[in-house]
């Protein structure tokens, strides 16, 4: 646990990641819950909450963070929700209506955006969910503006009574630039529920009236974007050359045209009409500068301006200024491609290798997952035919069992990790009993004992909580059992690796509905394993 | 077109190598000195075994934390098979630190590769001393500061 009252007493200069500067204002703000489930980039920001003294909690998937979330909201607390741009997917549908019932203390959902991929299956962009949802948005462009912009989230989230959006991306999440904390702000109003029938219960009659009053506060806080200093003007270029843009691509732009004038959108839904209107009417030449979609561009241009954007290749992965000086320059000609790097691997000594050694020698069709062993794609491997998002392997397994013919139709194999299962593969194992396929099915839960992919988080198959400690142990071959899989095996694929080859031909070949849980934890992961069960005094085998 | 008043360092390797702890290095070194400062990595897939790359900008004021291609003014690179696909990034005259900078016999454990290289890189920087071993003091746990001490300084004296 560091050092809370350094931070309490504010001034002094320190190098954090975006990621550590919004845990830290966290601290300061005494937000009473943080929730959220693991997701590159936003992983470190509970676990630096955690560390600093924060009560973090990962739940079993974004969904249930977020409930957790609105409860804590509606109870009075200030509350941080995190998730990587993916999470807010699965927890789109208590979003959008969270929007309706508003919240009666603060509710922050951080959101970070993966433009280029670094480490994630798409690079869908979360500023689209502030429009459908109707979420006010800030987006920071460094450290000091992620730790700046959580306190003002929170308390215009307080203000309004709104959940509001902080939109962060790879570059500012993972990127270290200096920070001078501001110390504690005003102690949070004690927590109370207050009934409130009309506002809180979404009933068609209510959820009406509910969604006239979110779009009128819109209108207001687009009046307010127009004042606030956030969204604000930089450079004295004069006349000529105007640059529209927000977030991380700010800092390329300043870099890549010192001679711009920028208009920098630092809370960017709504987007401040009236400031957007001087700013293009008085420059001669307006480009907006934005990564992925062209969101800043479609929303200027549905006012009725005519500005530059940039062109469909810049749609793609992130900016840089290498890339704006092209845009600015409208230079078309193809792109300079550095050399590609090595791709990441499997470890030595991965527990997940001999899975997929057997998968690939029998010849199976795999419907695959996300985490460390969706690696099990690659060389020398490549045993996996199909990765969607987390959970999906069971439901596609399941679909193409459905349809293939028998001969094909027995080759497939769904492969999950604990995690992931735990997050959204429970629904699914539901779904292979409920409606069964003639050819019955396999699933494979690689269990390695944590979350490894994102860093090594605990989950509720690991029995203990965020801040490692104990916590009760979801049992995942009870749970596969209880929703009525037929025949349930926990095999150690280095102790039998002959009896774990033998089991997957074997329930290939039957009709019956078999889970086999293929259980040894991930090396990286096992010493810091062992060392947290010796501190919490219960060796586990 | 780029910008004199900032000094851009890149650090590459590949994952398990110590290319982020050696670039935490540096930039806190930075830091302590007093510059604006700002350092870029990308976590996640990369960790298990791929290429790892991180960027350090300072100067009085730096705005984008990535160092733009062919703008790079020093490339240290951890791993030999990492030089040639990092090299378009150093600039005409740029300076490339690689691995066999230092002579790894005469480490004393090999996996403070980094932290020798940072030595070598610290000849070039204006940076006092003190600073570095501050740097290297606050991010590396206490029984392996004695041997990184040892290889900074086998580094910048090579
Ligand atoms: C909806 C969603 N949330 C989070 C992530 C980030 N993520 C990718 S895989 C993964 C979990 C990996 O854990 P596990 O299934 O146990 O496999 P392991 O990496 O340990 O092999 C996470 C959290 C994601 N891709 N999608
Ligand atoms: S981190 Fe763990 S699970 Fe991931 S590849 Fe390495 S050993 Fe396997």
């Amino acid at each position: 646990m560091s050092n809370q009252s350094d931070s309490a007493a504010g001034g002094a200069r320190l190098l954090l990641s975006g990621n550590e500067a919004i845990a830290r204002a966290g601290v300061d703000a005494q937000v009473a819950l943080g929730a959220g489930y693991p997701g590159t980039p936003s992983t470190e920001i509970l676990e630096n909450f955690s560390d600093l003294g924060g009560p973090a909690q990962w739940s079993p998937n974004e969904k249930v963070a977020l409930e957790v979330a609105i409860g804590a909201a509606y109870g009075g607390a200030r509350v941080l929700m995190t998730t990587k741009h993916v999470g807010l997917n699965v927890a789109a549908d208590p979003l959008f209506t969270v929007a309706y019932t508003g919240v009666a203390g603060a509710l922050v959902i951080v959101v970070a955006d993966d433009p280029g991929m670094a480490s994630s299956q798409n690079e869908q962009d979360s500023r689209r969910y502030a429009r459908a949802a109707g979420v006010p948005m800030f987006e920071p462009a460094d450290s000091q503006e992620a730790y700046d912009m959580t306190l003002e989230a929170l308390r215009r989230s307080q203000e309004w009574g709104l959940p509001v959006f902080l939109r962060v991306t790879t570059r500012v999440c993972h990127s270290k630039t200096i920070v001078t904390p501001h110390g504690r702000i005003d102690a949070p109003t004690p927590t109370h529920f207050e009934r409130d029938i009309p506002g809180l219960v979404m009933i068609p009659a209510y959820a009406r009236i509910a969604h006239k009053k979110l779009r009128e506060q819109l209108a207001a806080i687009s009046e307010w974007a127009d004042t606030t200093e956030w969204n604000g003007l930089s450079g004295s270029g004069g006349p000529s050359l105007g640059v529209i843009t927000s977030g991380i691509v700010y800092q390329h732009v300043r870099d890549a045209a010192p001679e711009a004038d920028v208009l920098k959108l630092g809370f960017s839904y709504p987007v401040p009409e009236g400031k957007i209107r001087d700013f293009v009417t008085t420059h001669e030449r307006c480009v907006v500068i934005e990564e992925g979609d062209p969101v800043l561009a479609e929303a200027i241009g549905a006012m009725g301006l005519t500005v530059e954007s940039k062109s469909e290749r810049y749609r793609f992965g992130e900016l840089s200024v290498e890339r704006i000086r092209r845009i600015l320059d409208r230079d078309e000609s193809p792109e300079p491609s550095m050399p590609k790097g090595k791709p990441p691997q499997l470890c030595v000594g991965c527990p997940h290798r001999k899975t997929f050694e057997i998968l690939k020698e029998l010849n199976c069709i795999v419907t695959g997952d996300i985490g460390c062993y969706t690696l099990g794609v690659l060389p020398p491997f490549q045993a996996m035919d199909t990765c969607v998002c987390m959970g999906a392997s069971i439901g596609v397994g399941l679909g193409l069992r459905h349809v293939i013919p028998e001969d094909e139709a027995r080759r497939v194999v769904s492969v999950i990790g604990d995690s992931t299962f735990v997050h959204s593969g429970v629904t699914g194992l539901i779904e292979m009993a409920y409606n069964r396929p003639r050819t019955g099915h396999l699933t494979i839960i690689l269990d390695n004992g944590t979350t490894a992919m994102t860093g090594m988080q605990e989950h509720p198959g690991t029995g203990r909580r965020l801040n490692h400690d104990p916590a009760y142990q979801l049992v995942i071959e009870d749970v596969c059992r209880a929703v009525g899989i037929e025949r349930t095996f926990v095999i150690d694929p280095v102790k039998a690796v002959d009896e774990l080859k033998d089991r997957i031909a074997e329930s290939l070949k039957s009709d019956a509905l078999s889970v086999i849980i293929v259980r040894r934890p991930c090396i990286l992961a096992l010493a810091k394993i062992k060392k947290i069960d010796t501190a919490n005094g219960e060796p586990k085998g | 077109m780029s910008n004199p008043n900032v000094t851009n360092v890149i650090v590459a390797g590949v994952g398990g190598q110590g290319v982020l702890k050696a670039s935490d290095i540096l930039g806190e070194a930075i830091f302590r000195r007093g510059f604006d400062v700002k350092k870029a990595e990308v976590h996640g897939m990369s960790q298990r075994g791929g290429s790892v790359k991180t960027d350090v900008r300072y100067g009085e004021k730096v705005y984008s934390p990535m160092v733009p291609i062919g703008e790079c003014d020093y490339l240290v690179v951890l791993s030999a098979d990492q030089v040639e696909i990092n090299r378009p990034s150093l600039k005409a005259g740029g300076v490339l630190i690689a691995p066999d900078a230092v002579d790894e016999n005469r480490l004393t454990n090999k996996r403070s590769l980094n932290v020798a290289l940072l030595g070598v890189l610290s000849r070039h920087l204006d940076i006092p001393e003190a600073d570095w071993r501050e740097a290297i003091r606050v991010n590396l746990p206490e029984k392996i500061q004695a041997v990184n001490f040892e290889a900074f300084a086998l580094g910048r004296n090579s």
